[in-house]
């Protein structure tokens, strides 16, 4: 009994610091900006003028919504392009294909930031700078798809070839098998790689600030930053106000489907 | 026999199929990769219009920036202390919720949490809470502690930044390690159990070698992905005090994009590869020693 409550304690104790920011964010963007250093839990007041702000000060809906599809065709392109890459390097024979799988997995030995200068250029040149064009292509084609193709490819060699066999016998090509038989059973890793590719997206920080120069194009990340006072000090209340609405949608999707979220991510034995 | 046979069109579905990824891969991984090492050998100053075939000097300059020899040191420290901390805490976590104890899935969805709060914003809250006046020296005055300005100190601040990104990303690890140790065959420990060894003994002598894959994984995936950290850095403390916190991808973002140095960022650019390359290899030759079993 004793070492119940021991261990109940103790994890509550180390709680605190993941529980406590997210709870901070929350309640503190309702405050008046002179409680946000005060010790309380909950504001004295409730305001939601912090709320308004956001929207008078930067077009935060449309941020929104570019973070948003922007990040949805990112992860529906990666599946796409994982899925198929990921199925042939585990199943068919063709000739080249160990010289054409190590050229792909070069992309995980090289982080993004050391690739940025001449992605930079090459957007420049076809004047894509300022544009979602960047943001799009290099993440569903380049460096960050392929993680993702290693996981399709490792589940799809996990996977027991009988059923793919018997469809074959009843006269099925290649690409209905795939199509039809393997991709549907594929839906665990599938769902693994949409929740991290997805976040990776919804997180980019570093691309939006090279290529994205006028407010209407900002990401939510790199709109978060940008609440500043005439004298350029941060507006804490509204920034906090703008990071809730950010964080807490995600925030409430994943509590609702927890379960299928990280067991889908445990199972997959990858992280993004 | 007509000329598509079955094996001939298998291998033009199999091209078809990885086509996308390859020619992404040419265009958007190694094409670039190709022109930072171009690029490593001019002197290119964008505000200036200049570019010029220049050889090995930006390497030569690389050996003589002591700013750079400071941005590995923090690199080091701040990969070294991320590994250390959020390896061992998501192993504590990950042991903890792997008790047989009511509401440990309620514990897993809060510790779990933080990884899907938008970095950004999470990084903001946290300069917020590490303000002199914050909440976290709020909480030590609490019990009588007088806390430092965190983000305003050098050693502080790296800490500072270190604890920032564990608490962020310790769940993923967390989560791997909990379907590891739920791996663990139940009767090794009750034979061991039998054979007289105390709970520390079973842990280090048959937990940790049958988790060895998952450990060699999730520190592969940490160290590398420690050398990626940017948005924290450009938000807590932008490389400062000093260059206390300018880890290597924060230099060569300060390099190429506000000093407008492109050639001489591509040349760091080099070096973050070779050292990302190398340090990927070397933990998979590791993997020959450490691992006991591969799954």
């Amino acid at each position: 009994m004793s070492r119940k409550v021991w261990l109940y304690g103790l994890l509550c104790l180390l709680c605190v610091p993941f529980v406590f920011p997210t709870w901070w964010m929350v309640t503190s963007s309702m405050k008046p900006i002179s409680e946000i250093f005060s010790e309380s839990l909950l504001p004295s007041e409730w305001t939601f003028s912090t709320y308004e702000t956001v929207f008078r000060m930067q077009p935060f809906g449309q941020q929104y919504w570019n973070s948003l599809y922007i990040a949805v065709i990112v992860t529906a392109g990666t599946m796409a392009v994982a899925a198929l890459a990921g199925y042939a390097f585990a199943r068919i024979r063709f000739p080249g294909q160990n010289v054409l799988f190590v050229v792909v997995l070069t992309g995980l030995l090289i982080p993004s930031e050391v690739t940025i200068v001449p992605l930079f250029q090459m957007f420049q040149s076809f004047g894509m700078t300022n544009t979602h064009w960047p943001l799009i292509i290099v993440p569903i084609f380049g460096a960050p798809c392929v993680l993702a193709i290693f996981i399709m490819r490792q589940f799809f060699i996990a996977l027991p070839p009988e059923l793919e066999e018997a469809a074959r016998m009843d006269g099925l090509g290649r690409a209905g098998i795939f199509y039809r038989i393997a991709l549907p059973l594929s839906r665990p890793a599938l769902g693994a790689v949409a929740i991290f590719t997805f976040l990776h997206s919804w997180n980019l920080y570093l691309e939006p600030i090279v290529y994205l120069s006028t407010p209407d194009m900002f990401t939510l990340p790199q709109a978060l930053t940008q609440f500043v006072d005439i004298y350029g000090g941060p507006m804490w209340n509204v920034q906090l106000a703008a990071a809730t609405m950010t964080a807490v949608p995600i925030l409430v999707v994943f509590v609702l489907a927890q379960r299928q979220f990280i067991e889908g991510l445990a199972h997959t034995g990858v992280k993004g | 026999m007509t000329f598509w046979t079955y094996r001939r069109r298998d291998n033009l579905v199999g091209y078809l199929f990885v086509a996308p990824a390859l020619l992404g891969s040419l265009a958007f991984v190694l094409f670039p990769l190709a022109m930072v090492a171009w690029y490593s050998l001019n002197e290119w100053n964008v505000l200036g219009g200049t570019f010029e075939f220049i050889g090995g000097e930006n390497y030569a300059r690389l050996l003589a920036d002591e700013k750079l020899r400071d941005s590995l040191v923090a690199t080091a420290w701040f990969a070294a202390g991320l590994v250390v901390l959020n390896l061992s805490l998501a192993l504590l976590l990950a042991v903890l919720l792997n008790q047989k104890l009511r509401g440990t899935t309620l514990f897993r969805t809060l510790f779990f949490s933080p990884v899907l709060v938008s970095l950004v914003a999470w990084t903001l809250v946290w300069q917020l809470m590490l303000q002199p006046e914050g909440s976290v020296n709020g909480l030590l005055g609490v019990f009588g502690i007088d806390g430092p300005n965190w983000l305003r100190g050098e050693t502080t601040a790296m800490v500072s930044v270190v604890v920032v990104q564990v608490i962020k990303n310790v769940g993923l690890n967390m989560v791997l390690f909990l379907a590891a140790l739920q791996g663990v065959p139940a009767p090794l420990y009750e034979a061991a159990k039998i054979d007289g060894a105390g709970p520390w003994t079973r842990f280090r002598r048959i937990t940790i070698p049958l988790i060895s894959p998952t450990i060699l994984l999730t520190s592969i995936i940490t160290i590398v992905g420690s050398l990626q950290v940017f948005a924290q850095i450009a938000v807590l403390t932008q490389g400062g005090p000093g260059t206390s916190t300018t880890v290597l991808i924060y230099y060569l973002y300060q390099q190429a994009f506000q000093f407008h140095h492109f050639g001489y960022g591509a040349t760091i650019s080099v070096l973050l590869f070779v050292i990302v390359a190398a340090l990927t290899l070397l933990q998979w030759r590791m993997r020959r020693k450490w691992v006991l079993h591969e799954s």
